[in-house]
């Protein structure tokens, strides 16, 4: 019986890969742990190797092919005593008949439309390029690190490993050791030397490999930078990035999937943003770098790899503390952030079909909150939804129904609803990961609840 | 007297000759030391009458620490230490008038009153707190000698922390660094022995807290923090060995507070006979002010002068605190962010 080779998933967030180069040929003999082919993926090149011994019957995926999706066969193994000539009648082997890939692990595929759903930046109408969230975060970087010697970036495999994510690659090379410095794996310690490095004047980029690690640091983070500046009557800055994934992954479990935006959102003396799209991230992160304050940076990892159109110009800067209206709408508002703005922007999408016109707003800075557009929204639509992947207790979401009460009250024509993540640690099962996470039907019965349609 | 312990790689040796010093250097030292025993015993007063609040650390009986490492300290050094940081803003040279003023939570306070006897700071004298977490100081001093690297400014971090911080995990991820990146920094450890109100031998498993940076290679010495002169001579090797690069260094400083951890401390954890001892036979005033007398530096009266301007000096800082206003309430809003 032949044995199909599947194209393997690298990473808990890989969905396709490109086959890069096969290290064996048609006829090959292979046994357990030959290494057969390069898969390339957007976070690095790895090799897959045989499980089983045999020859290497049959190429189904050439070399050079792109974006080969997570379980496609690549080749066919024939076991002792197996002939070439099985595979003549082996049409189900051939990639065009693969079954489209089982349930996706990460973002769900509706991404392109989504994308396109979300403008640039309204008031800009200059030339733009396409690129990855991660490929964002790079450029911004190293913008303010070639106009500011003081910028500095730091953290666990940044330099030689190119990023644990590959957000920093090529910066080792432009910037050189001096700048681009790999540490220890020791948050607490390289974190309060990053407020150290600031307090004396530099302006580190601190990255967490996630935001789950950083909880080692917070003590840095609080204690140390958000505070100092009042504590010591304005003489002391800490002009500082703390950046890295924030958020549930997938399938990575309790320890690796928490949402901080409420946690550092809490504290004055922070600033704290959680950008969405490229455009945005590659403008959030250069403002963050400038702002003379430290800037809690939340991105997230199942973005890193979604393309955006991004203005092309140096000075590209998205302030902060700007909320940003995605999508119009008459009859409800629904607040989100990060990639949650994705599931909002779907929810509108299903929510048109039903009649009911969703305003869609990605508040992009969580401190300071931009207050008047979600006010100036609710006062048009009377209606909040308020989506979040953290956790609903003392929430972001408890902070959206609060300042409804206060500054909205006689405008709402429904309580808020709360569309956030479920109030357990994060299982690792996949169907009960998805229980877990806010879904876009969840955000669709929020605002048909709010408007009381079902 | 320093005495070279480090078995590890003891780079700092206390052999060959000691500095000269001059009468004017003894009388520096001997005036530092005093203005910081009166300043704390002043604020020990004040404390007691209600004008200080909160939590109030003295440095009584340590004085000989700060003023022996700041002898050797140049302009673009920088220090940073813990809550117990009055006597190092002054010999830091930062006003003792805004010190105390801070301590009544005045406007003319370094941190206009919204720091605290725990947090004040100065840019201008390269001072960079007070902070009250224990050992978190110790990180933020070893990033502000990255900075000196960085900036390739030639200068060096005085990080000081106690034998209560040195248990912590952060000390050894600093530690660990600053040895891989070489950076200029002395972690002067002062060991007054008692944690709050455990005693080193409680707290420790080994008790040699020079040693701790062994494991990566930083060379230690302990010093006697009760006597300047030898303080001064360490922290001149140690200060000379950081800025010409060769990385951090541990310098522990056996050393003992008079008073108690804070205000509210009834030192029950030691007999009164132990702090007596310490007080009769080690005080750091005292034995300087013998070796001056001894050497014949200067009269009886030459000190008496010294005593008396010291005196006047914290008279006009009690008196500026108390006379300095409140914050203005509108203050309680400003300083959390830099207006961009």
């Amino acid at each position: 019986m032949s044995i199909q080779v599947l194209m393997p998933a690298l990473s808990p967030t890989m969905t396709e890969g490109n086959l890069a180069k096969w290290l064996k040929s048609e006829g090959d003999d292979v046994v357990a742990g030959d290494v057969l082919a390069e898969i390339e993926t957007d976070k690095a090149t790895m090799e897959v190797e045989a499980a089983d011994e045999g020859v290497l019957g049959q190429i189904l995926v050439p070399e050079g092919t792109e974006n080969v999706a997570v379980n496609t066969p690549i080749a066919v193994l024939l076991e002792e005593g197996e002939d070439a000539a099985v595979l003549k009648n082996g049409a189900d082997n051939a990639p065009a008949a693969v079954a489209p890939s089982p349930e996706p692990m990460t973002a769900s595929k509706s991404v392109a439309p989504a994308v396109a759903a979300v403008p640039a930046e309204a008031d800009y109408t200059g030339p733009t390029t396409r690129l990855s969230v991660r490929e964002a975060l790079r450029d911004a970087m190293a913008e303010e690190m070639r106009r500011d010697d003081d910028v500095f970036l730091m953290g666990e495999e940044v330099a030689q490993y190119q990023g644990a994510y590959k957000v920093s690659q090529g910066l080792l090379d432009e910037f050189g050791e001096r700048r681009v410095i790999d540490t220890p794996i020791t948050e607490h310690g390289f974190t309060g030397l990053g407020v150290g490095a600031a307090f004396a004047g530099l302006k580190p980029i601190i990255e967490f490999m996630t935001f789950n690690f950083a909880m080692q640091a917070i003590d840095q983070i609080i204690n140390s930078a958000a505070k100092t500046h009042y504590m010591s009557g304005g003489q002391i800055t800490s002009q500082i990035v703390f950046r890295g994934p924030n958020g549930a992954a997938s399938r990575v479990g309790a320890q690796h999937s928490q949402c901080y935006a409420s946690w550092y959102a809490h504290c004055p003396g922070l600033k704290v943003v959680a950008p969405y799209s490229a455009a945005d991230a590659k403008g959030l992160l250069k403002a963050a770098i400038r702002d003379p304050n430290p800037v809690v940076f939340l991105e997230n990892e199942l973005l890193y790899g979604q393309s955006f159109d991004v203005p092309t110009e140096e000075d590209y800067v998205v302030p902060l503390g700007k909320a940003k209206v995605v999508r119009k709408g008459d009859d409800v508002t629904i607040v989100a952030f990060s990639l949650m703005v994705e599931r909002a922007v779907e929810a509108a999408d299903a929510l048109a079909g039903e009649g009911i016109s969703a305003e869609v707003i990605d508040l992009r800075t969580i401190r300071p909150l931009d207050v008047e557009t979600i006010v100036t929204s609710v006062k048009k639509t009377n209606r909040l939804v308020s989506v979040e992947e953290g956790w609903p207790f003392a929430g972001i979401g408890s902070e959206m129904a609060a300042i409804m009460m206060e500054q909205a009250f006689d405008w709402l024509d429904a309580p808020v609803a709360r569309v956030n993540g479920a109030d357990v640690p994060m299982p690792y099962a996949a169907n009960l990961e998805r229980l877990a996470l806010p879904q876009t039907k969840d955000i669709v019965d929020a605002a048909k609840a709010v408007s009381y349609r079902s | 007297m320093a005495k070279s312990s480090s078995k590890a790689k003891p780079a700092v040796k206390s052999r060959g000759r000691k500095p000269a010093v001059s009468r004017d250097e003894f009388l520096k030292y001997y005036k530092d030391m005093l203005l910081i025993r009166r300043f704390e015993e002043k604020a020990g007063q004040m404390y007691g009458m209600g004008l200080i609040g909160g939590f109030c650390h003295l440095y009584i009986g340590q004085e000989a620490v700060v003023v022996g490492m700041q002898a050797e300290l140049e302009a673009q050094d920088t220090v940073i230490t813990t809550y117990r940081d009055h006597g190092h803003m002054l010999a830091c040279g930062m006003d003792p008038r805004g010190v105390m003023a801070e301590l009544t939570g005045r406007r003319g306070g370094y941190s206009k009153g919204k720091g605290g006897s725990m947090h004040m700071f100065s840019k201008e004298k390269n001072f960079f707190g007070g902070h009250g977490i224990v050992g978190a100081n110790v990180p933020l001093g070893t990033g502000i000698a990255f900075s000196h690297m960085y900036r390739g400014n030639g200068g060096v971090s005085l990080t000081y922390f106690g034998d209560g911080a040195v248990n912590q995990g952060q000390v050894y991820e600093s530690f660990n660094m600053a040895a891989l990146w070489q950076l200029p920094v002395i972690y002067v450890i002062e060991n007054n022995r008692y944690g709050m109100g455990t005693s080193i031998e409680r707290a420790s498993a080994n008790t040699d807290l020079y040693r701790r940076g062994s494991a990566y290679g930083i060379p230690g010495e302990t010093v006697d923090g009760m006597d300047v002169m030898a303080v001064r001579e360490a922290g001149a090797k140690a200060v000379a060995a950081a800025r010409a690069g060769k990385g951090p260094i541990i310098l522990e400083m056996q050393t003992y507070r008079y008073r108690g951890h804070s205000m509210s401390d009834p030192a029950k954890y030691r007999s009164k006979e132990e702090v007596q001892k310490m007080r009769s036979e080690k005080d750091p005033i005292e034995t300087l002010r013998k070796t001056i007398l001894d050497g014949d530096h200067v009269s009886e009266d030459g000190l008496k002068e010294i005593d008396r301007e010291v005196k006047r000096v914290i008279t006009e800082a009690a008196e500026f605190a108390q006379n300095s206003p409140e914050p203005d309430p509108a203050e309680l809003y400003t300083d959390i962010l830099v207006e961009a």
